[in-house]
């Protein structure tokens, strides 16, 4: 009498399994062959978009990893990184109602901003950006050391150090108010002439410099996390927190390393975000919903897994462009969210249970 | 074992630890002699799993002490005592899951990098299953060799003292065999060794000596033959 | 420890002090101008006050973790909006709404409270109803994932109000809200009126809340919340508890945005910015104290005491450099309070009546690295 019912439910879960492990793979490719077919243009788009992403989720995968919670100040981290790129360029500070102008910057060394090919800035930029990453490497560990550690040796639950983040989110917003002001920000102004690719896609050259970044950023993770014996340890750590204790893996160290490197990305993702799009500090929070969609799909905890996922966060949002209005851009990161969420939690490279 | 006078190597002496407001152990002491293999039985929540954790550090010792080589060690963190010839295996999630094999040997070995090749040699002519599956990753092992794995591990500093939880938990009568039969080898090479067991008729055969356990204190100690022969012993633990 | 217990009143007592001579001060001793200020005041701290609870519910005793309180607050407002407004009326004004008319029949004047009544009733079941919908793929696993999905919600929600201006009004607010009982008051009265509205309602609240909390229900969730594994083997359906705790919290704030609204006679998305409508709601529970309903009161009474001191500093004659950056410099404040109220006083300026069952104690007291990992359960727990 019950067979058919228990026909019925083991043909259920054989369609989830396939839903949620290959079916969802062949929806990305199926996601990503229309949009370079149809919209190739907003594919390509995306990708960058994407792959800007893709350095946050990162990091925010990794913290995640180690630290085991959600860092809430990763978008507003990250547009710190822009601002210090911006003022290391310029020396520019809100003043009174004005700006004010400190007088140095690195644009003023010799030829400094004398463009690079086609690009719309100068090797002042790219130092600019690397001392950006310093600088956010250095925020995020003392931010450690002040905040998340106190909370560590306390033995906080998950979810204090989540409302810290969140605290800390907040405080670094009204800071970047404070010293560069409401009004948005560029690092150049001028023309930027766009060139023309095949398949009539066109693009600015700075775009596809962020592209390349990117993906060299990421490649750079990976020889770190597979093939050093720091990344080994840090894997190890986010594995099994108390066996890398037990095999005398200090706990400090791994904690340091992951903040300089979940650091020093957020600078550079926030810097070549402010490449192509202005700069404002409430962009800050906008950004965490595609960050975490992009960490989620790709599975918390696994680099690799956040750099899938947030290409497909990116272009997704991109491409519903042609479709939707554009203000509903957050509203494909939550579509994509709440999808992972109901079909496969432990996202795409994520271990089972 | 030799004849001269034996020379302890770990010695915990009236061990008091516990967790938040309660004491699990009310002064318990052990000693491992140099090149023995020691076991700790006694029934469930005497306190076993506790004493290893508090000599390894990861509990804090509320009374007693701890000496390894005759050097105080108590409540040092498991980071120092891995540099002093101090290892330790828990009883579950003991490996690396998503590591390699290969890389869950390295971790073992991450406080020290001279003669890593020799090691790692050493550990897989030990554990000949795992040397064709260096490169997998070692969620993907069956309990037996997930078992081997985290022996190699604690292994990989060449450790004067080898802390063991349970190594037969959960394992077929046959790996529980092979495992045992390795650790007898690893200790016939000069390792001490200190592992707690539930499975008490395996462990007091295969070890020089033992330590009954009840509610936290010392209940009987002595040569491993004559435990097994005891008839409290028998009562109570081996079902005879 | 006396000196300790001397922080809560001190707190308070600056705050209030602040408060009231400040804009005292700053009008030239006029009473009838500090005394409407100081209505204003109260009645924004009783509205907020109706959130914190919300939250405290929430959070502070089903352990939910609500990131997104914006969502049900636009939620609830804009519902309430809709059901008690009056049909939009020429060609520049187009919205969904106007029940209101058809809510107030000819009996004992229907229209100065029908309309109010039904329009808390309906914002609480629409903001209910996307907790509910919100809880099915979130609330069974770990907590930040529900975090962020209410923040994607939030954001979610206020863009669509942005893109709908021909159903909500979009950018430009959704204006005319009438307000509960404003047809007996002279217009510049009916403020001490609504004042004592919400303080009745936030009683009644509180009221429900604290039997909810006493009740069998209402220690279950504490349970839950103190150890959820414990609470499943005990035979407890978690999920179903966590939900209802979750669409309980969301119901209140819901009827909290309705109460806005009629407060304050518009609705514009502005309002709805994360900042504002959820990060300030936290702050408020973290100051005061979570896991305890007085504490949530007296945080909102405190956190938006700093936020209103800051507003009437800006009156005086600050030093340039200042003037720009107070509201900046303010929010600054109110991030960082909460970051060290976690860390040098998790407990809130009121804490929990039950120390011993405190959680955020519990967690304090457990030995630094010392988690006690599940083998442990097994062979050394007692």
């Amino acid at each position: 009498m019950s067979t058919y019912a228990d026909r019925l439910r083991g043909n259920l879960r054989v369609f989830n399994e396939f839903v949620a492990g290959p079916g969802l793979w062949i929806l990305i490719t199926l996601l990503f062959t229309y949009a370079a077919l149809f919209e190739t243009q907003l594919f390509v788009i995306g990708l960058i978009v994407g792959s800007v992403l893709a350095l946050g989720s990162i990091g925010l995968t990794l913290i995640y990893g180690v630290l085991r919670f959600g860092n809430f100040a990763h978008g507003d981290l990250m547009m710190m990184g822009a601002y210090v790129t911006f003022f290391l360029l310029n020396g520019t500070l809100l003043g009174q109602r004005r700006d004010t102008n400190i007088g140095v910057g690195l644009n003023d060394l010799p030829a400094g901003t004398e463009r690079l090919g086609d690009l719309t800035f100068g090797y002042s930029f790219l130092i600019a950006v690397a001392l950006s990453a310093v600088v956010l490497a250095v925020v995020c560990i003392g931010l450690d050391r002040l905040v998340y550690r106190p909370l560590r040796r306390r033995g906080s639950a998950i979810v204090t150090f989540a409302i810290a983040s969140l605290g800390i989110a907040f405080s670094v917003r009204a800071l970047l108010l404070i010293i560069w002001g409401p009004d948005p920000r560029t690092y150049v102004s001028g023309i930027h002439k766009a060139q023309h690719y095949p398949f009539d896609v066109v693009l600015k050259t700075d775009q596809v410099f962020i592209m390349v970044v990117a993906i060299v950023m990421a490649g750079l993770v990976y020889l770190l996390l597979f093939r050093t014996k720091l990344g080994k340890a840090m894997r190890a750590y986010s594995d099994n927190p108390d066996l890398a204790l037990v095999s005398g893996i200090n706990t400090d160290r791994v904690i340091f390393w992951t903040w300089v490197i979940g650091g020093s990305l957020m600078a550079i993702a926030g810097s070549l975000l402010a490449l192509q799009a202005n700069l404002k500090p409430e962009l800050g929070f906008q950004l965490l919903l595609p960050l975490f969609a992009g960490a989620i799909l790709g599975g918390l905890g696994k680099p690799q897994g956040a750099l899938i996922g947030a290409l497909v966060v990116g272009v997704a949002q991109e491409v519903s462009v042609a479709y939707i209005s554009a203000g509903y851009k957050p509203a494909v990161a939550f579509l994509i969210l709440i999808l992972i969420l109901l079909i496969r939690p432990r996202g795409l490279f994520g271990d089972a249970n | 074992m030799t004849d001269t006078k034996p020379v302890p190597v770990l010695e915990a002496k009236d061990i008091v630890a516990g967790y938040g407001e309660v004491d699990i152990l009310h002064g318990v002491s052990v000693t491992v002699h140099s090149g023995e293999m020691v076991a700790i039985i006694g029934p469930n929540g005497a306190g076993k799993s506790t004493l290893l954790r508090t000599i390894f550090g990861l509990l804090d010792a509320r009374g007693g002490q701890v000496r390894l080589k005759g050097e105080d060690i108590t409540n040092r963190a498991p980071d120092q005592l891995v540099l002093c010839g101090l290892s330790y295996v828990p009883q579950v999630d003991n490996v690396f899951p998503s590591l390699t094999i290969l890389e869950n040997l390295e971790m073992g070995a991450f406080v020290r990098q001279d003669g890593l090749a020799e090691r790692l040699d050493r550990v897989f002519s030990l554990f000949p299953d795992l040397t064709d599956r260096r490169g997998e990753k070692a969620g993907k092992l069956s309990g037996g060799q997930r078992q081997m794995l985290a022996l190699g591990r604690a292994l990989m500093l060449d450790p004067d003292v080898l802390l063991l939880d349970e190594p037969s938990a959960s394992l077929s009568p046959k790996m529980v065999e092979l495992i045992f039969d390795r650790i007898n080898l690893i200790n016939s090479e000069g390792t001490g060794i200190l592992l707690v067991e539930q499975n008490a008729n395996e462990a007091l055969s295969a070890c020089d000596r033992g330590y009954v356990l009840a509610m936290g204190e010392n209940r009987l100690e002595g040569e491993a033959k004559s435990l097994l022969d005891n008839e409290e012993v028998g009562k109570l633990y081996l079902g005879t | 420890m006396r000196a300790e217990r001397m922080i809560t009143p001190a707190v308070l007592f600056v705050v209030a002090f602040l408060v009231t001579a400040l804009p005292f001060e700053r009008s030239g001793g006029n009473f009838a101008g500090t005394a409407s200020f100081l209505t204003t005041f109260l009645t924004t701290v009783g509205i907020y006050a109706i959130f914190t609870l919300a939250l405290n519910i929430q959070w502070g005793y089903t352990g939910v973790f609500n990131f997104g309180v914006a969502a049900f607050f636009l939620v609830g407002a804009y519902t309430a909006a809709i059901v008690t407004k009056d049909p939009a009326s020429g060609e520049f004004v187009q919205y969904v709404g106007g029940f209101g008319e058809f809510l107030s029949p000819n009996f004992l004047d229907a229209g100065e409270w029908l309309p109010f009544i039904v329009g808390i009733g309906a914002a609480g079941l629409a903001s209910g109803l996307l907790a509910l919908l919100l809880s099915v793929p979130t609330l069974r696993l770990r907590e930040d994932y529900l975090a962020i999905s209410t923040i994607g919600i939030a954001e979610l929600l206020r863009r669509a109000v942005i893109e709908n201006p021909t159903v909500v009004g979009g950018t430009n607010a959704m204006v005319g809200i009438p307000g509960p009982l404003d047809g007996y008051f002279a217009p510049g009265d009916w403020k001490y009126a609504f004042l004592v509205m919400v303080f009745v309602f936030l009683g009644l609240l509180l009221f429900a809340v604290e039997r909810g909390i006493r009740s069998p229900w209402g220690r279950v969730l504490r349970a839950l919340r103190e150890d959820e594994t414990v609470t499943a083997a005990s035979g407890k359906n978690v999920f179903a508890f966590k939900m209802q705790g979750f669409v309980f919290g969301a119901v209140i704030m819901g009827m909290g945005g309705a109460v806005f609204g009629f407060g304050r006679g518009s609705v514009s998305p502005d309002t709805f910015d994360h900042f504002f409508a959820t990060f300030l709601f936290w702050a408020m529970l973290i100051v005061g104290g979570s896991g305890n309903n007085w504490g949530a009161i007296v945080g909102a009474f405190v956190v938006w005491g700093v936020w209103t001191i800051s507003l009437q500093l800006n009156g005086y004659d600050l030093p340039g450099i200042l003037q720009v950056r107070i509201f900046f410099i303010r929010d600054l404040l109110i991030g960082s309070t909460i970051v060290l109220f976690l860390l040098l006083r998790p407990q809130g300026l009121v804490p929990e009546q039950r120390r011993v069952s405190s959680w955020l104690d519990r967690r304090v007291r457990t030995p630094p690295d010392a988690r006690p990992p599940p083998e442990a359960d097994a062979t050394g727990g007692e």
